[in-house]
């Protein structure tokens, strides 16, 4: 039995290093040909007549309208979105109701929609030839075709992103700190602000900056809704649809490279925002049963 | 455990239930059911006939597959790359981990592009791809390519937690139990990842479904050969043809409610599956 | 700090808009966005000096077909420029948003330009296409948009048709069998024609490119860096994008006047020649013999001496379950 599991031993000191270099050697290439080759082929193609082209092309008054449009998009969506997903988590964590599973599940609901859809529905809903479309439109309010209609459309697809981070966050926390603070006196929005926001606020930021890099990258939704109008209702990943069908892919690339960039920087941060909110809920709950730090990654 | 009256020591629970309510109603709830309104006002022998068209299967089909498909390779490559990233060392890992949410991060329309400018004839890898006589861009290929870009994240990141919980003794008694390494692999720590990679799999699977962003650049868009779902939808609306768009994007919309339902259901699972073992 | 920000974005938005004193929406279809480009500029010069007003012009350019149902949703165009007639018969016929007889507020047609349709081919002509015929032919690969949403595609797909038919012989049986010869061939369907000119010129599908003139011409100028040619068919269509104001927008916005000098301009001998500039037929005889050189000399045949009229063969082969889903469905 020991020399059989010495054997053993030593057979798996031996053969695993060749599976390990195999399994290593797949992962680096399927990931580094999947992943990491089409974000290089965005820098590239980008700068490929160099820096002056590349600076160029930002500066089109078109490309920069479409960034101001799609930074106003974000203004509106993550400050929402972020708000909806404290008072969510808030009442979900919190508190036991019936039909949680029902509202979690109504919750997720727009992460299943097919942006297209999304978008089809607004055009729907806002159309001039809906009710309430034609009502509006005849008191001069312009949803779809105009930003409007690009912020809410973004909401719905960015909808359930905050919310997803808090949720399991909150409940890994538990209720002892705030039910200590509201016994001790404190008021609600006291409880709030000293106990709760200091405890979520690694993983509410990192939840809005999910938020910011969607809602600045939402293409099919915003396509239907947008109505193409240049220098108006154009988001970037529009404009970069534009530029490309144009035959300007520098300037395609480039004004990509300006999303892809923002997109490194999520992924930055969110590393930086993982490690920070593990950190806390150890220090939080080292003597919670509920231990762990929660995987929050199913988007 | 926490009774109920414990519970209502905190306050807001009316606030903030009525603010979510209210919220998801307005943004979820009202826009989906004007969908369904709309839907409803064809009888399902019409709604039957849209769907039937061979344009429409060929549409279906092919999202289904291509999906079906790419969360197949994400989930084979998935696992991989999981299983690497949590058990080995090796340098450049962390900076791979940190690139696996890459598709979550990046727009689909620059992936689009990207995919595309790769994969045609004259891009980098299309031109290898040519020489032994394989197109890619405006292929059904292609579609696949996108499509496993874009559910990459889901299956990796949903078995990283399971596979590193899995304790490292359990393959040392099997082993010294005699069981050789495809055998631990096999009957001990593949029916523990089981769980997590059929969730990572339903996950991928459904966001390939709706995806648009990215294939819509890299897909010939031919009807019957490389046109998906979602653009089935948008060509229809494009075309005036409002009814044949309300209908279809209702069928994928029951369709995606019950992914929805399978993954809660997987997820539920695996979550009791690992508290037993 | 937040909230700080999303004001201050919406003051620099507020203070963007107020910059341009009328703004004009120029819904178009899908290959005049360099044509409008450069006429609007000149125009928003003359409007000032005539008024002193500051006209800025927007524009929104795709399929022909897709962009009048954005116009009947609610995308609220000043002027709409589109490839076909039936594309703003039906702002009418759906949406009432302009008198049924917009056709005759404006000379020849409410048609500024013309055009055609002309087969572009790669260098040297490898697959020797020449004519229709040549189309139909089993390994030529040709590219087309999708004529449910493009204009251009409707064009291409009306002039095959009345090829066929005009053959020594052709009867309708024929001209459908041709059609669904030629989109047997077609290996992939864009939504507008600029989206098929990139699928043949930047990815390098297709032996032949069913295009615009313009289209075609502008690859070849300017894109094409003497990689295409333009082949002449022995006869195509004459194509007649025509232009309106929308009263019912344009009376909401208060532009009807600025949005009826725009249109008027584009019949000027100034607006004439940006067309021809731009490879568009002008309508002004005198400015089409200066430019005449540029454009072949071609037999075309009319819509409405083929076909009667835009709704009629809207109708006939464009409508749900029409001719055109009956070629596709037996493609195979």
């Amino acid at each position: 039995m020991l020399s059989l599991k010495k054997n053993r031993a030593a057979n798996a000191a031996s053969q695993p290093r060749l599976v390990r270099r195999i399994l290593i050697g797949s992962t680096v290439l399927f990931l580094g040909l999947f992943l990491l080759l089409p974000l290089i082929a965005v820098f590239a193609y980008a700068l490929e007549q160099g820096g002056t082209a590349y600076w160029m092309a930002i500066k089109q008054p078109e490309a920069l309208a479409a960034l101001r449009l799609t930074l106003m998009t974000v203004a509106v969506a993550a400050p929402l979105n972020a708000l909806f997903g404290i008072a969510a988590a808030w009442a979900i964590a919190k508190f036991e109701f019936r039909g949680k599973n029902i509202l979690i599940t109504l919750i997720d609901l727009p992460f299943t929609v097919s942006p297209v859809i999304a978008g089809a529905m607004f055009v729907l809903l806002f159309g001039a030839r809906s009710a309430m479309g034609g009502w509006l439109l005849d008191r001069g309010i312009q949803i779809i075709f105009a930003p409007p209609g690009i912020f809410i459309a973004t909401i719905f697809v960015t909808f359930p992103l905050v919310a997803r981070e808090l949720i399991p966050l909150m409940q890994a926390l538990g209720n002892d700190d705030e039910e200590a603070a509201v016994s001790l006196g404190a008021g609600p929005l006291q409880t709030f602000w000293r106990i709760t926001l200091p405890n979520i606020r690694w993983g509410l930021l990192y939840g809005v900056v999910l938020c910011v890099a969607r809602a600045m990258g939402e293409f099919g939704a915003v396509s239907v809704v947008s109505g193409h109008i240049r220098g108006v209702t154009n988001t970037m990943p529009l404009q970069i649809e534009i530029l490309y069908n144009e035959y300007d892919y520098v300037a395609a690339f480039s004004v990509a490279s300006l999303l892809a960039l923002v997109s490194l920087v999520t992924l930055g941060g969110k590393k930086i925002f993982e490690w920070k909110s593990r950190q806390h809920i150890i220090d939080q709950s080292a003597y919670s049963a509920q231990g762990g730090p929660v995987e929050s990654t199913a988007s | 455990m926490k009774t109920r009256g414990q519970k209502r020591i905190l306050p807001g629970f009316g606030l903030t239930m009525g603010f979510t309510l209210v919220y998801l109603s307005l943004i979820v709830l009202i826009p989906l059911s004007t969908l369904f309104l709309k839907a409803s006002s064809l009888s399902l022998r019409e709604i039957g006939d849209i769907i039937m068209t061979s344009r429409s299967l060929a549409a279906y089909r092919l999202s289904f597959g291509a999906s079906f498909a790419a969360a197949g390779i994400n989930a084979v490559f998935g696992l991989i790359v999981a299983w690497v990233l949590v058990r080995y060392k090796f340098w450049g890992k962390a900076l791979l981990d940190g690139l696996v949410d890459l598709p979550f991060a990046l727009p689909t329309a620059v992936a689009g592009i990207s995919l595309t400018t790769l994969y045609s004839e004259k891009g980098w890898l299309g031109g290898v791809l040519a020489e032994v006589g394989i197109k890619a861009a405006y292929t059904r290929l292609g579609i696949v390519i996108a499509l496993t870009f874009i559910g990459l994240p889901f299956v990796v990141r949903t078995l990283q937690p399971v596979i590193r919980e899995i304790d490292p003794e359990v393959e040392e008694a099997s082993a010294g139990l005699g069981a050789r390494r495809w055998q631990t692999f096999l009957y001990v720590i593949f029916p523990n990842l089981l769980p997590a990679l059929l969730t990572g799999f339903a996950l991928a699977f459904a966001r390939a479904l709706g995806e648009y962003g990215s294939v819509v650049f890299i897909s010939g868009n031919m009807p019957n050969k490389t046109e998906i779902v979602p653009l089935l939808i948008m060509t229809k609306f494009e075309e005036y043809d409002y009814a044949g768009a309300t209908a279809i994007a209702a069928s994928m919309l029951v369709l995606s409610f019950l992914l929805l339902l399978t993954i809660n259901l997987l997820q539920w699972w695996s979550r009791r599956h690992h508290a037993v073992a | 700090m937040k909230r700080f920000l999303f004001t201050g974005i919406v003051l620099i938005l507020v203070a963007g808009a107020a910059w341009a004193d009328i703004e004009l929406l120029n819904v178009s279809y899908d290959p005049t966005r360099e044509l409008y480009q450069d006429l609007n500029a000149v125009f928003a010069r003359q409007w000032q000096a005539q008024t002193g007003e500051n006209v800025v012009i927007r524009q929104s350019h795709g399929g022909s077909g897709k962009q009048a149902r954005s116009v009947i949703d609610g995308l609220e165009a000043d002027v709409v420029t589109l490839a076909l007639a039936y594309d703003i018969d039906v702002l009418e016929e759906k949406a009432q948003l302009l008198p049924a007889d917009w056709q005759s507020r404006l000379p020849n047609n409410s048609c500024p330009y013309t055009s055609t349709i002309v087969f572009l081919v790669r260098k040297g002509n490898p697959k020797g296409i020449k004519d229709w015929d040549d189309l139909v032919r089993e390994g030529v690969s040709v590219i087309t948009p999708n004529p449910k949403t493009s204009g251009g595609a409707r064009w291409n797909y009306l002039a095959a048709w009345a090829y066929a038919l005009r053959r020594p012989g052709g009867n309708e049986a024929l001209a459908k069998d041709f059609v669904t010869r030629l989109f047997k061939n077609v290996p992939v369907l864009d939504t507008g024609a600029r989206g098929s000119t990139t699928t043949f010129v930047e990815r390098g599908m297709g032996d032949v490119l069913l295009s615009w003139e313009n289209e075609a011409l502008l690859a070849v100028n300017k894109l094409g860096r003497g990689e295409f040619e333009i082949v002449m068919p022995s006869v195509s269509i004459l194509a007649e994008p025509p232009v309106a104001v929308v009263d019912k927008y344009a009376g909401k916005h208060g532009t009807r006047a600025v949005a009826e000098a725009y249109l008027r301009h584009l019949y000027s001998n100034e607006g004439q020649e940006i067309c021809a500039r731009h490879y568009y037929r002008p309508s002004n005889p005198e400015v089409a013999k200066k430019y005449e050189p540029q454009f072949p000399k071609i037999t075309l045949f009319t819509l409405a001496g083929e076909f009667g009229s835009w709704k009629q063969a809207q109708q006939i082969h464009f409508a749900d379950g029409g001719m055109f889903d009956e070629i596709f469905e037996g493609r195979r």
